[in-house]
């Protein structure tokens, strides 16, 4: 086969038709552009997605009360209520690989300061909360182990309360009374936001839980254990372990209580936002298919129209591979080429859309190449055809064709 | 020497359908090197027939068709194109070069299709010698729609040239030209043939004939008439008496 040559008489002939040579492409610009937008725009979300879980806190477990029947009437998570800070200090004291604990209390309270009040979730917690859910302080320091084991009356504030309650001056070192007890601000958390599940995780009030436990709720067991694993391949390990020490603790009770892992949550919501790009990517390879259906009517029609042209080359000299070779060559370049401008298109989309839209954006290499080859390869397929059909023409009739 | 055509008892039937057509009727013909030869025919004789068998275009149903010495009449599709590429010369009635592109590119043409690889530079030499040959080089770079009719046909001569066939076969020629220009065209193959090459045309017009050296008449499908030219014009010196006939009636035009 007379490749370079063909290649040569492709490229000229590509050339000597611009504008159609364009609007072919364009279809598989469009195409591929699409994919790659579509697909980088799902990944931006995936990554979103991921980032919020984390924000609940890294390689974290946590065991949920159970449930109890009274008089028959079943009770549902949470009603059994019957674990305790000693669960906890356990749990840290005979687990390997736990490297924080905190005994979580959830209790609603009227907070008040300078005039201003809000209602809002006040969170008991040890020391090593701010490890677990992977948030720093903006201002201040959280309290420590003394504070906890004083029951002291301090506290660590989110940014919500910051802007509802002391608007304008700075938080810390103020009095924030709670259930009308007063407690002194030593922080500020770092502003999350809303988390995956719409909650403003910014919208609390953290105190030692021995404070909630004694001051505020005046209560014996705590709504949640939250645990951190060192890495995430304990998690299941550990998981197990906290099950069965947690039973033996309450020898010969049924359960009364549910060990969660983080994974699992994050492998369900990863799995939607994959499934999510998925769906993107197959409606955007739709598009690509009909750009190269476009490039297959182009090519049909170019072969009617360039028919006398097949004929001159035919007559001096051309054999059938060679016009095959041509017209195959020149739907290839139309959609490689289509292929590589739509990959611009794409990548220029996609940052077009982050920057309007606010939204992230994740240009994936894999969709760049699989775009980019399957592009290629919708050339080959749908320039087959009408290559074909070229090859086969008759020198004497072409020549005749008006 | 032997000739360079042999054509041995030719005979084309068109199977269309329920009816046959026979085209061509037993054709046997010898054409040498250096001969210059024009085919006349009224439509229907089965002159174009005969030609497209001379170009190996299309195969005969019956009869030998020798090319230099060689059995081309059973040749496949591609053995054939080979032929065509390295053998004969094609110059069309409607000139047939591919539209925007230039004079050079189109003269190329012939030399991408050669069975062996012709390097980029030498394909370029050959092609401007071939524009030379017919008096263009200085026009390579335009594109035919930049070309008045008679350097069009200069330029698919030249494209007939350039692989250095055995014959240049050239179908209608001057049919979409006017007389002047017709005549311009005649010169360049009288060139030609002065130098040696083979030329076999068809042409309608008797006058265009007169420019050859040997004139066949075809007639349902046989040669009818076989004759050397004898008063042969010579296409310098029409063009000579044309311009001198031309200056005449501007002179005549311009007197009170």
């Amino acid at each position: 086969m007379r490749l370079v040559a063909t290649t040569v008489i492709a490229l000229r002939a590509l050339r000597r038709n611009k504008m159609r040579s364009v609007l072919t492409a364009l279809g598989m610009i469009i195409g591929v552009g699409a994919v790659i937008a579509l697909v980088s725009i799902g990944n931006g979300a995936k990554l979103q997605v991921e980032a919020s879980v984390a924000s609940l806190g890294q390689n974290v477990i946590s065991v949920y009360p159970g449930s109890v029947s009274t008089s028959g009437a079943r009770g549902g998570w949470g009603s059994a209520s019957t674990l305790t800070p000693d669960d906890a200090l356990a749990i840290q004291r005979e687990i390997a690989g736990v490297v924080a604990v905190s005994p979580e209390t959830r209790d609603r309270a009227q907070v008040l300061a300078n005039g201003l009040n809000w209602n809002t979730t006040v969170f008991g917690e040890s020391p090593d909360f701010t490890s677990i859910r992977a948030w720093d302080l903006s201002e201040g320091a959280m309290f420590t182990e003394a504070d906890v084991r004083s029951a002291a009356k301090i506290a660590v504030i989110g940014q919500t309360i910051a802007d509802q309650v002391f608007p304008g001056s700075a938080p810390v070192g103020q009095t924030l009374r709670i259930r009308n007890i007063p407690f002194k601000v030593v922080g500020v958390l770092r502003s999350k936001g809303f988390n995956y599940f719409g909650t403003d995780q910014d919208d609390a009030v953290i105190v030692p839980y021995t404070s909630a436990m004694r001051r505020i709720a005046r209560r014996t067991t705590v709504n949640t254990l939250l645990i951190q694993a060192l890495a995430p391949e304990q998690m299941f390990r550990i998981q197990q372990e906290t099950t069965d020490l947690l039973q033996q603790r309450r020898a010969g009770r049924d359960p009364d209580f549910t060990v969660r892992n983080q994974l699992e949550l994050a492998q369900v919501a990863t799995a939607n936002a994959r499934n999510m790009t998925a769906l993107l990517g197959a409606i955007a390879s739709v598009s690509l298919i009909v750009g190269g259906i476009g490039i297959m009517n182009i090519m049909l029609v170019s072969v009617t129209e360039r028919t006398r042209e097949i004929g001159i080359r035919l007559a001096i000299g051309a054999h059938d591979h060679d016009i095959r070779l041509q017209f195959l060559l020149e739907a290839m370049v139309l959609s490689l080429m289509g292929g590589a401008l739509g990959i611009l298109l794409g990548v220029g989309a996609s940052q077009l859309v982050a920057q309007l839209n606010g939204w992230p954006t994740l240009v994936s290499m894999p969709a760049v190449i699989g775009a980019f080859l399957f592009s290629g390869a919708v050339g080959i397929l749908f320039g087959f055809y009408p290559a074909h059909k070229a090859a086969q023409l008759d020198p004497i009739e072409a020549l005749r064709f008006e | 020497m032997p000739p360079v055509v042999q054509l041995q008892d030719i005979h084309r039937i068109y199977a269309n359908g329920e009816v046959q057509v026979h085209a061509v009727r037993g054709i046997s013909l010898d054409i040498h090197k250096g001969e210059f030869i024009a085919i006349m025919g009224a439509s229907g004789s089965g002159k174009s027939t005969l030609m497209n068998t001379l170009g190996c275009l299309d195969r005969p149903t019956g009869g030998r068709y020798l090319l230099d010495g060689v059995d081309v009449s059973n040749l496949g599709r591609n053995e054939r194109a080979n032929i065509r590429n390295q053998k004969l010369g094609f110059v069309f009635q409607g000139f047939n070069l591919l539209a925007r592109t230039s004079a050079l590119e189109n003269v190329e043409l012939p030399m991408l299709y050669a069975p062996r690889r012709i390097s980029s530079q030498e394909m370029r030499e050959r092609a401007m010698h071939a524009l030379e040959i017919v008096g263009l080089a200085r026009r390579h770079d335009h594109l035919p729609n930049q070309l008045s009719g008679g350097q069009q046909q200069r330029v698919a001569i030249a494209r007939a040239l350039v692989n250095r066939p055995q014959i240049l076969l050239a179908d209608e020629p001057t049919g979409n030209l006017d007389s002047k220009t017709s005549v311009e065209v005649m010169g360049v193959f009288q060139k030609l043939n002065d130098e040696g090459i083979t030329i076999v045309m068809v042409t309608h017009e008797l006058d265009i004939a007169h420019y050859c050296k040997r004139n066949l008449i075809v007639r349902d499908g046989v040669i009818v008439r076989d004759e050397l030219v004898k008063d042969r014009l010579i296409a310098g010196e029409e063009l000579l008496k044309l311009h001198q006939a031309e200056a005449a009636a501007k002179l005549t035009a311009a007197s009170p």
